[in-house]
C-alpha cells in the first residue's frame, strides 16, 4: 500500500498511471517525477519498495504543488479575480463561462442542469 | 491566445505619458480614457481611471492585484438585468 500526498494509490496499476490519481499530477508530470526519483515506470504500485515510495514522495514534496495546497491556490486565484471586480471574476460569480464561450446554447458544464423557463411563446417553437 | 512576449504588454502611449506626469508631480487626478485595451502597469497603482464602457465612464481605482489586467476588464459594456417577462412571475435569476 503506497500512500503519497494523502492519497491511496491503486495497487494494481503501473506507477506512471497510479500517480495520476493525485490531484495536480497528470501523465507528463507523473513521468517527470518517476524520472527524477529513478523509479521504473512500468512497475506496479504494489511492487514498489519502501525506498522507491520514499523517493517519489520526496520529489513530489519538494517540487510539486498537489492536492489541498493546489486546490486552495486555484480557489485563491478565482477569489482574486472576483475581488478586483474584473470581467472574469464577474463570470465566476454568476457561474457562467469565463473565457468568452457562447452561452446562447451549451455552456452546460458551468450553468448546470437546464432550468426550463415557463411562459415562452409556443408559436415560435412549432416552426 | 496570449500576446507574444517579444512585443511586451500593450500600454497606451498617451495614457502612459499622462500617468508619468501625474507620478512626477505627485498628483492624483481621475484620468478619462477610452483605452480599454491598455494593460495596467505597476505605475498605475493608486490612480483612478474613468474607463469608457461605450456609454459612460466607469471609475476604476487601481489596486496592486489588478496589475497585468486590462483597463476594459473593469468597465463592463453590457449590464444584464435578467430576462424580460421573467420578473413578473418568478425570480429565478438574480439581477446583479
Amino acid at each position: 500500500m503506497a500512500r503519497i500526498a494523502g492519497v491511496d494509490l491503486p495497487k494494481n496499476k503501473r506507477v506512471e498511471i497510479g500517480l495520476t490519481y493525485i490531484y495536480g499530477i497528470g501523465r507528463s508530470s507523473s513521468l517527470e517525477i518517476l524520472d527524477k526519483a529513478k523509479v521504473d515506470l512500468s512497475k506496479r504500485v504494489a511492487d514498489l519498495s519502501d525506498e522507491e515510495v520514499a523517493s517519489i514522495r520526496s520529489v513530489i514534496q519538494s517540487e510539486y504543488k498537489v492536492e489541498g495546497a493546489l486546490r486552495s491556490e486555484v480557489q485563491m486565484n478565482i477569489k482574486r479575480l472576483m475581488d478586483i471586480g474584473s470581467y472574469r471574476g464577474l463570470r465566476h460569480r454568476k457561474g457562467l463561462p469565463a473565457r468568452g464561450q457562447r452561452t446562447r446554447t451549451n455552456a452546460r458544464t458551468r450553468k448546470g442542469k437546464r432550468k426550463t423557463v415557463a411562459g415562452k411563446k409556443k408559436a415560435l417553437e412549432k416552426k | 491566445m496570449s500576446r507574444s512576449l517579444k512585443k511586451g504588454p500593450y500600454i497606451d502611449a498617451k495614457l502612459q505619458k499622462k500617468v508619468e506626469a501625474l507620478n512626477k508631480s505627485n498628483q492624483k487626478r481621475v484620468l478619462k480614457t477610452w483605452a480599454r485595451s491598455c494593460t495596467i502597469t505597476p505605475d498605475f497603482v493608486g490612480h483612478t481611471f474613468a474607463v469608457h464602457n461605450g456609454n459612460k465612464f466607469i471609475p476604476v481605482y487601481i489596486q496592486e492585484s489588478m496589475v497585468g489586467h486590462k483597463l476594459g476588464e473593469f468597465a463592463p459594456p453590457r449590464i444584464f438585468r435578467g430576462h424580460p417577462g421573467l420578473n413578473k412571475t418568478e425570480t429565478t435569476t438574480t439581477p446583479a
